[in-house]
C-alpha cells in the first residue's frame, strides 16, 4: 500500500466518523423541532437531550479534523476546492455557526426557547444539503474554467442537475434514517416506550428512501460519470453487502433488537461509503486531481501520519469514556433532565 | 475593491471575532482548575459554586468559539487557496496536532460539565480538568506556532521553485514561535482574570457585599496580576525579537525611520505626510535599550527597508494601545494586591471598583490591538519573504457578499452571547444558588 492510498483511506474514514455523528446530531435536531410542532415534544426531548448535551461539541471537530488532514495529505485540493467553493461552503459555515451556538444558547442559556429548538432543527438538514456539494462538484462537471484562467464554479449546471439533487436527497433521507435508528436504540436503553415507540417508526419511514435514491444515483452515474459508474461495477458485491446489511438492519428492528439494527445501519453506510470511495479511485477532483499529483511531500507525510497514530492512542480511549459515561449508561440515560 | 482587499477584511472580522472567545477558552479553564481546588481544599462551597458557575459561562463562549474557529479553519482555505497549497506542505503538522488538542479538550470539557454528581471521589472529578487545560493550552501553541511560521518561515527550502529539504519540526519550532507562544498564552491568562474579575467587581459595586464576590475578586486579581508580570517580561523579549527577525515591524510600531544608536522610544503622537512624528511622547535611549539591552545600541530604521516591504504606519497606535492598557493593568493589580495584604480602604473606594469593573474589557481590547499590530506589521506579506498577501488571495468574484453575509453572523453571534450570559447569571443569582447548597447539602446537584 503507498502512503498516498494510506493518507486518503484515513481521511475517509474521518468523513465517515463524520457522517455518522454529524447524521445522528443533525436528525435529533430535527426530530425536536418536528415533535415540537406535532405536539409530541415530550415524549423524545428527554431522550434528545440526555444524548445531545454532552457530545454536540464533538461532532463539529470531526469535520474540522477531515478538512485539516485534506489540506495536510493533499495541500493542492485546497486551491481546487478552496477556489470552487467559497459560496456553498460559506453557507455551510453560517449555517453551522448558527446551528452551534443557538444550540448553546438554548440549552445553557434560556432552556426551552422554542425559536433556539426550531432554528436547530432547521439548519440541520440544510446543513448536509450545502456540505454534499464539495462531493457533488467532485463528481466533475460542475467546474468551468473563465477566460482569465481561473476557476469558477457553474452554479447553473450544478442546480439544474437531477445528478446533483438526487445526491442532496440521499443526503438528507439518509441523515433522517440514521439518526432515527440511533436514537430508537438510545431509547430503548433508557427504557423510554413513547420514545421508543416513535424512533421506530421513523426508522421505517425513512429507510426505504434511502435505499431507492442510493441505486437511482449508482444508475444516474452511467451518464453523469463514465469511469465512475465501471468503477462501481467493479465493486458490485459490495455495494450488494451493503444491500444485505440494510435488509439485517430491518430485521433486527422488527425482532426488536435496536443496538444491533444499529450497528448493521453503520455498516451498511460503511460498505456503501467505502465502495463509493474505492471506485472513484484515484480522483480526488474528476479529471483535474488525482491522489498520485496533489499528494504532499514524503516528510510531511510521515510526520502527519505518525502523529495521527499518537493522536488516536488519545483520542480512542477518550471516546470510549465519553461512551461509557454518556452513551452506554443506563442510569445517565434514565434518569430526566 | 479587489478580491483580495475583501479577503482580508473578511479574514480579520473573523479572527477579531474569535479571538475573544479563543482568549476566554484558553484562559479560563485556569480559574475554573484553582477555584475548584481551593474548594476541595478549603471544603469551601463558594470556590466550588464559583468553578461551577464559571465552567456554566464557559461553555457558552466555548460554543461560538468553536463555531468562529470552524469559520476560520475552513476560510483560510476558501479566501486563501494559493497559500494554502503552499504552506499545507510545510505546515499541515501543527495545524493537524491543534485538532487533536481541540478534540481533546472537548471531550473532557463534555464529560466535567455532566459529571458533577457522578464520582464518589470527588477529585477524579477535579481531574477532569486537567486535560481541559492542557488542550486548551496545547492548541494556543500549535496554532500560534503556525502564525508564527507565517512571520519567520524556515525549515524549507526552495530550488527551482521546487519546495526540498523539508523539516516538519523545524518550520514548527521557528524563530518566532517561542515569544509569539508565550505572550499568547500568558496574556490569556491575564486577560481571562481580569474579565472574570470585572464580573465579581461589578457586583460588589452594585452593593452585594456578599462573601463570594470578594473571595472571586481577590482571587482573580492575585492570578491576573502575576500573569500581567509574565506577559510584560515576555512582551519585551518579543520586541528584541522583531528587531533580530522582522525590524519593519519594530521601526513602523515604533515610527523609526533613520537607522541610529541612541534611538527613543516614540509614544503616542501624530504622524504627518512628511513622516514626522508630532505631539508624541519621546524617551531617549529606550528603543535602544529595549532592543539591545544598553543605551546605544543600533536599531533598524524604516528607511533602511525598501518601501514596498513598509508596514503601514497606522500599526504604531495598535501597538501603544496595548502597550498602555498592559502598564494600566500591571499597575491596578498591584495596587489592588499590595492594598488586600495592607488592607488599605482605597480598594474597597468605588472609584477604584469602577476601574476593576473596566479591566476585563480594556484587556480585550489590548488582545485586539495587540493581533491587529502583529498581523498588520507584516504586510504586504502572508508568508514573509515568500508569498504576498496578494499572491495568496482566492481570485473568486464573491468575496463581498461572504463579507456582508459573515458580519451579519458574527453580530447575531455577539449579540446572542451578550444577552444569553447576562439574562443566565442576572436569573440564577449567586444568593440562590447558595440557598440550593444549604438545603441539599452539595454543590453537585
Amino acid at each position: 500500500m503507498t502512503i498516498e492510498i494510506l493518507g486518503i483511506s484515513v481521511l475517509w474514514l474521518f468523513l465517515f466518523g463524520y457522517v455518522i455523528v454529524a447524521s445522528i446530531d443533525f436528525g435529533a435536531g430535527f426530530f425536536n423541532a418536528q415533535t415540537l410542532l406535532t405536539g409530541k415534544h415530550h415524549i423524545v426531548n428527554t431522550v434528545i437531550q440526555r444524548y445531545l448535551s454532552p457530545v454536540w461539541e464533538i461532532t463539529n471537530v470531526f469535520l474540522v479534523f477531515f478538512f485539516i488532514g485534506m489540506v495536510g495529505f493533499f495541500p493542492k485540493t485546497a486551491y481546487y476546492f478552496g477556489t470552487v467553493l467559497l459560496i456553498p461552503i460559506s453557507i455551510s459555515i453560517i449555517l453551522l455557526a448558527l446551528r452551534g451556538s443557538y444550540y448553546a444558547f438554548g440549552t445553557y442559556g434560556t432552556k426551552g426557547h422554542k425559536g433556539y429548538t426550531l432554528m436547530y432543527g432547521v439548519t440541520g438538514v440544510l446543513i448536509p444539503a450545502s456540505l454534499t456539494t464539495a462531493l457533488i462538484v467532485s463528481q466533475g462537471g460542475f467546474i468551468k474554467e473563465t477566460a482569465a484562467g481561473t476557476l469558477e464554479l457553474d452554479y447553473v449546471a450544478l442546480f439544474t442537475s437531477p445528478f446533483a439533487w438526487s445526491i442532496i436527497v440521499l443526503s438528507l433521507v439518509s441523515v433522517l434514517f440514521i439518526s432515527a435508528s440511533f436514537l430508537a436504540y438510545y431509547s430503548s436503553v433508557a427504557e423510554d416506550k413513547g420514545a421508543l415507540k416513535l424512533f421506530r417508526k421513523y426508522t421505517w419511514i425513512w429507510s426505504f428512501p434511502t435505499l431507492i435514491t442510493a441505486l437511482g444515483i449508482i444508475i444516474e452515474m452511467k451518464w453523469h460519470n463514465q469511469d465512475h459508474f465501471q468503477g462501481m461495477l467493479n465493486l458490485w458485491w459490495v455495494f450488494a453487502l451493503s444491500a444485505i446489511a440494510f435488509a439485517v438492519s430491518l430485521w433486527f428492528l422488527k425482532k426488536a433488537r435496536y443496538g444491533w439494527s444499529f450497528i448493521f445501519v453503520v455498516l451498511q453506510f460503511a460498505l456503501a461509503f467505502y465502495a463509493y470511495g474505492v471506485s472513484r479511485y484515484p480522483y480526488l477532483l474528476y479529471p483535474n486531481l488525482t491522489i498520485y499529483d496533489s499528494f504532499t511531500n514524503e516528510t510531511m507525510a510521515i510526520s502527519l501520519v505518525v502523529v495521527f497514530i499518537l493522536g488516536l492512542m488519545l483520542l480512542i480511549p477518550s471516546l470510549y469514556l465519553v461512551f461509557k459515561l454518556f452513551i452506554m449508561n443506563k442510569p445517565y440515560i434514565k434518569k430526566g433532565v | 475593491m479587489e478580491s483580495v482587499e475583501f479577503s482580508r477584511y473578511l479574514s480579520m472580522l473573523t479572527l477579531s471575532v474569535h479571538v475573544v472567545f479563543a482568549t476566554v477558552g484558553v484562559g479560563v479553564p485556569l480559574f475554573i482548575m484553582v477555584a475548584h481546588w481551593l474548594g476541595l481544599k478549603r471544603n469551601d462551597d463558594h470556590y466550588l459554586l464559583m468553578a461551577k458557575r464559571w465552567a456554566h459561562g464557559y461553555v457558552i463562549s466555548v460554543a461560538v468559539g468553536v463555531v468562529t474557529g470552524t469559520a476560520i479553519a475552513l476560510q483560510l482555505a476558501l479566501l486563501w487557496p494559493r497559500f494554502m497549497e503552499f504552506a499545507g506542505q510545510l505546515v499541515a503538522l501543527p495545524l493537524f496536532m491543534e485538532t487533536f488538542a481541540f478534540f481533546f479538550e472537548a471531550i473532557f470539557l463534555g464529560i466535567y460539565l455532566y459529571t458533577w454528581d457522578r464520582f464518589k471521589n470527588p477529585k477524579h472529578h477535579f481531574y477532569l480538568l486537567a486535560p481541559v487545560l492542557i488542550g486548551g493550552a496545547m492548541s494556543a501553541l500549535f496554532i500560534t506556532s503556525v502564525n508564527a511560521f507565517m512571520n519567520t518561515p524556515q525549515g524549507f527550502a526552495v530550488l527551482n521553485g521546487e519546495l526540498t529539504n523539508i523539516s516538519p519540526l523545524l518550520a514548527m519550532f521557528n524563530p518566532a514561535m517561542p515569544t509569539k507562544v508565550a505572550h499568547v498564552l500568558t496574556s490569556a491568562y491575564m486577560t481571562a482574570g481580569f474579565i472574570l474579575a470585572s464580573i465579581a467587581a461589578f457586583h460588589l459595586v452594585k452593593g452585594n457585599r456578599h462573601e463570594y464576590h470578594r473571595k472571586g475578586l481577590a482571587l482573580t486579581m492575585k492570578v491576573a496580576f502575576v500573569f500581567t508580570i509574565a506577559t510584560a517580561l515576555v512582551g519585551d523579549l518579543s520586541g528584541k525579537f522583531l528587531a533580530e527577525y522582522q525590524p519593519e515591524k519594530l521601526a513602523a510600531a515604533e515610527w523609526h525611520f533613520e537607522t541610529e544608536g541612541e534611538a527613543p522610544l516614540v509614544l503616542f503622537g501624530v504622524l504627518t505626510e512628511t513622516n514626522e512624528v508630532k505631539y508624541a511622547i519621546k524617551i531617549p535611549y529606550a528603543l535602544s535599550f529595549l532592543v539591545h539591552s544598553n543605551f546605544t545600541g543600533e536599531v533598524t530604521g524604516l528607511n533602511d527597508i525598501p518601501e514596498e516591504y513598509h508596514p503601514p504606519y497606522i500599526i504604531h497606535y495598535f501597538f501603544d494601545i496595548m502597550v498602555s492598557i498592559g502598564i494600566g493593568l500591571m499597575l491596578l493589580s498591584l495596587v489592588y494586591v499590595i492594598g488586600l495584604k495592607f488592607n488599605w480602604s482605597i480598594i474597597r473606594s468605588k472609584v477604584f471598583r469602577w476601574g476593576l469593573v473596566a479591566s476585563g474589557p480594556l484587556a480585550m481590547v489590548a488582545i485586539e490591538a495587540g493581533w491587529w499590530f502583529t498581523e498588520l506589521g507584516r504586510q504586504p506579506w502572508i508568508m514573509r519573504g515568500y508569498m504576498t498577501t496578494a499572491e495568496g488571495a482566492t481570485t473568486s468574484p464573491y468575496v463581498w457578499a461572504m463579507f456582508i453575509a459573515f458580519a451579519v453572523l458574527y453580530f447575531i453571534l455577539m449579540v446572542g452571547t451578550i444577552v444569553v450570559l447576562t439574562r443566565m447569571f442576572r436569573k440564577n443569582p449567586v444568593e440562590n444558588e447558595i440557598e440550593k447548597i444549604r438545603e441539599k447539602g452539595s454543590v453537585a446537584v
